[in-house]
């Protein structure tokens, strides 16, 4: 018989506490078991990014851990990366001004990456955002829109978060 | 993709992990970062029926840096020596090996032990560490504490000498110490972050005449293991950047290498190309060396 | 109306062209999309699915005890069972021996064919239950080379049909022969397009739910396809209102691949049978292997006849496309390339010989350009070889030979007329922005420096307005010439605008386009517009975005709707304010007599009288304001001559490629310096979204020319099963990208917009093959296959002299 075993994750700010399988991925077990299916399942083999979330404020590929390994972390998904309900991030906003997306598939773990990046490199270079999301695959944009949406979201001037 | 079942179990200590290899042998697999294991279980090509988590052991983690010796857990984070700058200004070989590993994301998870255990023959660590001649360190209830250089750890493709009931604790890293000490890590890969079709790193160092005091090259995707050539290397002491036959180096070392033919890459494309890195990567060196 | 008449009657438009945030974005960026995987519905299974490990086998016995004894697991469906209970799919072409299933029968016929399917209370139980299915096979010979499988002695794919073959048919328009026979020069050459495809990150996802109370069948699907919900209807043999499918999927991707019919007949089949709703969402490796969503794999031999000044005269082209182990829409991918098979020049006379053979692979299905990249590739790779046969400089071979802008509508040998277009002057902005002198002077920079270094350039049509011409085209029993699109547009009580559309998105911001459409003609603002996604029993007909066909068609058909309603409206306002309609100014939704602007009527006011006060309304007028549209492609409606002459798609949007890449002398890896695409598909009326898809095209494209290769070892087994191996480029890969635009509107649609989905990918690769081919020819090598991966390229030049051949390098 399958052998559940209790874990407890604080997901974007909210604590749950569940029994999973060993062998549920954190990808699944937020979709299915927490039905958060803004983080996407692209490859399950760890190349294409759109299951990135943050675990304890780093980046990872959630099809690349099982639940049990995070059990007790911190997790945030691109459902908590917006500072409140109604209002985006700057960097949400900037991706829908500079048309960063097209399918919206790869745009969770974009947005994770880019968030990630922002946390240590505030003011980053063209280079530094495509390095930061080199490990996410989108197939719509050419990456192109994506590197402006970063740039204009940390340009100089303007309000920290947008209605 | 979903691995096929196993049961779970979070070793709180080294002795609880060598506890659960006893008991389980061949059935089970420890897991750090799961980086490498995961994909594996999801293609199901790996089906462990026990997963021991040593991720969380302390004992694992530590960094330390002597003049001598870095010495990294199994389970540090490749992130961690990455963004150490007293680790990376000691050993900046490994700074450049780690640039070349994987995307941010699976260094954030990844663990220099893993990357060592799991023995890709094109990995960018088991290279260094063949380089560098580290000494990992296993521990086993059965066999104790034991030592092996990187040259009697790696011993082909995905297969090391770790035992079923051994778990990798530390690896040493040897640091040269002294003035005009330089290193290069290149690969070539056709994007960045994939597997490399070939990789070549060297390490050197030059006394105040600038002939080399001691060298170390190797390459890694060309054999079964990374490949070092010791040799070869000490033909070089003595030697000026200017007499240094870079191109017959090279071309003996990948001589004497057996490389495979993929999709991706012929042994023939595999030859060139670790020639040519090799090459650029001794110059590299050399030039380095000299500007200190 | 001619495209003058656009320019110069025309008012600036108020939304048409503006930057404009999708309104698609704010769901997505939130987390909150509405994916096919993201459905739950109670008590639905999960399918996992069993491949053939053979390219051909017979299957002998499928033995599921074991596997139906394990938890979770509720069905084992075989081939058998399905054959018995559904209609095979048809090829496109006339070929009735081609019978396709959602599962193999009695015979696999690649590895990577579903043979039977799992169905239980999770996916991994089912993956589980997978392992215990234990299925017999006699392998059987196969082929996988496909000049291989046109000898005699070649194993058959399809016994049946008695050929592998499954597609031949020889165009001759115009006097090929006698014209070839005069041209001073003739030059053959061979290029080969390796199989690739847009491979999107979402796999295909389908959840079906029966309802034995309704009768009706509900289809949530990652789709992209034409006439999906009849062709689902009819494999199961309900009738078409019977079938319900939920256009409001977000899709995550497609650029032509998802046509998921095998899928969803399977899970439809299973949960009508197991009576719960069941769900499949294919795992990457049943994606790449089984999932037919492979692309064009083509060998092009041609031949060019053409004058000492540069001038093509005519060309002989053989087209011979591996189509893998059945056919989906894939032969007619061979078949779009007609309505441009001179591409932008003025090549007099064509001899077209195309040719689908099957092999026991996987089976290609339509990919982005639907034939129109390779295509391009082989022609562009032609015009180069003429100006390196006659020393010439590439930009003035291309420009001896472009349509010239007094020559359009042009009429091609092919049959069919492009609407408009100024290819010299895109071509010339590109080379404008790509500061050519400069980018010449630094490749020659380069060069001094022992790097290869190449400039690229393309020049090539993308055809828009995609229709079904190519179906009558290829299978003359098959004469259908409709090929319609449709909106309807509603205004209610409280004067909100609501547009209804008939098919599924797949991230071309089709919402964008008809709210930005409808408020350009209703002057009201777009962001009060709402735009739904019907389901297929209560949407207008459609033919879904394919073919760079939505700008046109759903845009058309959207204006179309809005003008309706306008019409209306002036119509209501003229009996009311006791006028005459030419008496009538319309303005932001309100309507006022022009010499007299006090008598006027208000939006709300117009809406209130529509919805309540039927008393004021004009004899005979249909209370409410909805109004529907549906229309014809515009030049559609014909059937192909005797000779093949059709006329193929309405509108030619067109780009212009310019490159520097260096290629690194010792281990082959391209680096791309500049990139700067010329583009012209008339008026945009989403120019982020077009830029958008050009961007995405052109990486597209990159990934074809440099790494993206579908490889398949002897056995016919797949190498490139997985991301590791099948190479998808990163944004390291991606150079920074520079679109200029151009303006060349349509005469036959509203705005004058042209259809664009497809740019980028259909001039890319062939500009990337002039770049390498460019920067190889100072040691007189070249490359004439895709992907030209670092490995590939030494090849190209490990048997050519080191030394610099300046004999072969042209100044450009």
């Amino acid at each position: 018989m399958i052998n559940k075993q209790a874990i407890q994750l604080r997901v974007n700010g909210t604590l749950y506490e569940r029994e999973v399988e060993p062998r549920t991925t954190l990808v699944d077990f937020l979709r299915d078991e927490l039905a958060l299916t803004g983080t996407h399942v692209g490859c399950e083999h760890g190349v294409c990014g759109a299951c990135s979330v943050m675990l304890n404020d780093e980046p990872i590929r959630s099809c690349c851990a099982f639940a049990v390994q995070v059990n007790g972390a911190s997790i945030t998904t691109v459902e908590g990366l917006a500072p409140q309900r109604g209002v985006m991030s700057k960097l949400q906003d900037a991706f829908c001004e500079t048309h960063a997306l097209q399918c919206g598939y790869c745009t969770p773990g974009m947005l994770v990456a880019c968030h990630d990046l922002l946390q240590h490199t505030p003011h980053p270079t063209k280079e530094e955002v495509r390095e930061a999301i080199s490990g996410n695959l989108c197939r719509c944009t050419g990456y192109q829109q994506i590197v402006d949406a970063v740039m204009l979201a940390t340009a100089p001037e303007g309000e920290t978060h947008v209605k | 993709m979903k691995a096929a079942p196993f049961d779970y179990a979070l070793a709180h200590d080294l002795d609880h992990a060598l506890t659960f290899l006893d008991q389980y042998g061949m059935d089970a697999k420890l897991i750090a970062g799961g980086q490498s294991l995961v994909p594996m279980m999801a293609m199901r090509l790996a089906r462990p029926e026990w997963l021991i988590d040593i991720n969380r052991i302390n004992a694992l983690k530590r960094i330390e840096l002597t003049s001598t010796h870095l010495t990294t857990g199994a389970c540090v984070r490749q992130r961690d020596v990455e963004y150490n700058e007293p680790v990376t200004r000691a050993l900046p070989l490994i700074k450049k090996a780690l640039h070349w590993v994987g995307h941010q994301q699976t260094r954030n998870r990844g663990t220099v032990g893993g990357s060592l255990v799991y023995a890709d023959p094109s990995a960018e660590l088991p290279l260094t560490a063949l380089l560098l001649d580290a000494t990992l360190h296993l521990e086993s209830h059965q066999e104790g504490a034991r030592s092996l250089l990187a040259s009697e750890f790696f011993m082909g493709p995905m297969f090391t000498a770790v035992s079923d009931t051994e778990c990798l604790t530390h690896i040493d890293w040897p640091i040269w110490s002294g003035p005009r000490v330089a290193s290069a890590f290149e690969e070539t890969a056709i994007r960045k972050g994939d597997f490399a079709m070939a990789s070549a790193a060297a390490q050197l160092q030059l006394d105040a005449n600038g002939r080399v005091l001691r060298a170390t090259f190797g390459v890694g995707g060309m054999d079964g293991t990374p490949r070092v050539f010791p040799q070869l290397a000490q033909q070089m002491v003595g030697l000026t950047a200017t007499e240094i036959d870079l191109k017959a180096i090279a071309q003996e070392a990948v001589q004497d290498c057996e490389p495979g033919n993929d999709m991706h890459c012929s042994s023939d494309y595999r030859r060139h190309l670790a020639r040519v890195l090799l090459e650029r990567v001794i110059d590299q060196t050399l030039q380095r060396a000299l500007a200190q | 109306m001619s495209s003058k008449q656009v320019l110069s009657n025309a008012k600036p438009f108020k939304y048409i062209g503006k930057h404009r945030r999708a309104v698609e974005h704010q769901r997505f960026v939130l987390g909150q999309g509405h994916f096919a995987a993201d459905i739950q519905r109670p008590g639905m299974l999960h399918v996992a699915l069993i491949s053939s490990p053979y390219a051909s086998a017979k299957i002998l016995s499928i033995d599921a005890k074991a596997a139906l004894d394990m938890p979770g697991v509720v069905d084992v469906l075989s081939g058998e069972e399905l054959w018995a209970n559904v209609d095979a799919t048809l090829p496109g072409v006339d070929a009735p021996h081609v019978t396709r299933y959602p599962l193999a029968g009695t015979h696999a016929r690649y590895a990577g064919e579903w043979v039977a399917a799992v169905v239980a209370t999770s996916r991994a139980l089912a993956e589980d239950a997978a392992e215990w299915v234990n299925i017999e096979y006699e392998v059987l010979p196969h082929v996988v080379d496909p000049e291989e499988a046109l000898l005699p002695s070649a194993p058959l794919v399809h016994p049946k049909h008695g050929s592998n073959v499954i597609f031949h048919r020889h165009f001759v328009w115009g006097e090929v022969d006698q014209e070839m026979a005069a041209c001073t020069h003739q030059l053959s050459y061979r290029v080969k397009w390796a199989r690739n495809s847009t491979v999107p990150i979402e796999t295909f996802a389908v959840a079906c739910e029966w309802s034995d109370a309704q009768g009706v069948m509900d289809v949530w699907a990652s789709i992209q396809m034409p006439k999906f919900p009849d062709q689902v209807a009819k494999a199961l043999r309900l009738p078409g209102n019977a079938v319900r499918v939920h256009f409001d999927v977000d899709v995550g991707g497609s650029y032509g691949v998802k046509r998921g019919l095998k899928h969803t007949i399977l899970v439809a089949y299973l949960a009508k049978k197991l009576g719960r709703p069941v769900r499949l969402v294919e795992d990457r490796l049943e994606n790449m292997r089984g999932g037919d969503m492979q692309g064009p794999d083509r060998i092009f031999d041609v031949t060019l006849g053409f004058e000492p000044d540069g001038l093509v005269k005519c060309m002989k082209m053989r087209a011979l496309d591996d189509i893998g182990a059945y056919s989906g829409r894939s032969p007619l991918q061979l078949g779009k390339p007609v309505g441009a098979i001179v591409g932008p020049y003025t090549i007099h006379s064509v001899a077209y010989d195309a040719m689908a053979v099957m092999t026991n692979k996987t089976p290609q299905e339509a990919v982005r350009g639907f034939g129109q990249a390779p295509t391009n590739y082989a022609i562009e790779s032609g015009m180069d070889k003429v100006a390196r046969f006659l020393q010439m400089d590439r930009i003035a071979l291309r420009k001896r030979n472009l349509i010239a802008p007094d020559q359009f509508p042009y009429l091609i040998p092919s049959g069919t007329h492009y609407d408009s277009g100024d290819y010299a002057v895109v071509f010339d902005k590109a080379l404008k922005e790509a500061n050519i002198e400069e980018l010449i002077a630094k490749r020659d920079r380069l060069r001094e420096q022992g790097i290869l270094a190449g400039i690229g350039f393309s020049t090539c049509l993308e055809p828009s307005g995609g229709n079904s011409s190519f179906e009558p085209l290829f299978n003359p029993k098959n004469d259908t010439t409709t090929w319609m699109d449709s909106c309807l547009v509603r205004v209610d009580l409280s004067g909100s605008v609501t547009a209804l559309m008939g098919t599924s998105s797949s991230g071309q911001s089709h919402e964008t386009l008809v709210s930005t459409v409808v408020a350009e003609v209703l002057d009201r603002d777009p962001e009060g517009i709402r735009v739904l996604k019907a389901d297929s029993l209560n949407a207008l007909p459609s033919n879904s975005p394919v073919g760079s066909r939505m700008a046109i068609m759903l845009g058309g058909a959207a204006a179309g709707a809005a003008k309706k309603i306008k019409q209306k409206l002036m119509r209501l306002a003229a009996h009311h304010l006791k006028v005459r309609e030419e008496e009538l100014v319309y303005e932001g939704g309100a309507i006022h007599v022009a010499s007299d602007p006090s008598r006027a009527l208000t939006w709300a006011a117009l809406i209130e009288i529509m919805h309540r006060k039927y008393h004021l309304l004009p004899p005979g007028m249909e209370p409410g304001l909805q109004e529907k549209f549906v229309w014809e492609v515009p030049t559609g409606g014909g059937l192909p001559t005797a000779e093949g002459r059709i006329q193929m798609y309405p509108c030619h949007s067109f780009e212009s490629h310019v490159i520097l890449a260096s290629i690194d002398p010792g281990t082959f890896k391209v680096h791309i310096h500049r990139y700067v695409c010329g583009h012209d598909c008339g008026v945009m009326i989403s120019p982020d979204v077009v830029h958008g898809m050009t961007y995405g095209g052109i990486a597209h494209g990159l990934g074809a020319a440099l790494m993206e290769k579908f490889a398949y070892s002897e056995d016919g087994q797949l190498l490139a099963g997985t991301f590791m191996d099948y190479l998808l480029p990163s944004a390291h890969e991606v150079p920074e990208i520079t679109i200029v635009d151009h303006c060349t509107p349509s005469p036959l649609t509203e705005f004058g917009q042209k259809g664009s989905g497809e740019a980028g990918y259909l001039g890319s690769p062939a500009a990337m093959a002039s770049a390498i081919n460019d920067a190889l020819s100072p040691l007189g090598a070249h490359i004439d296959h895709l992907p030209m991966t670092p490995q590939a390229l030494w090849q190209a030049c490990a048997s050519q002299s080191q030394a610099l051949d300046a004999k072969h390098a042209l100044t450009i």
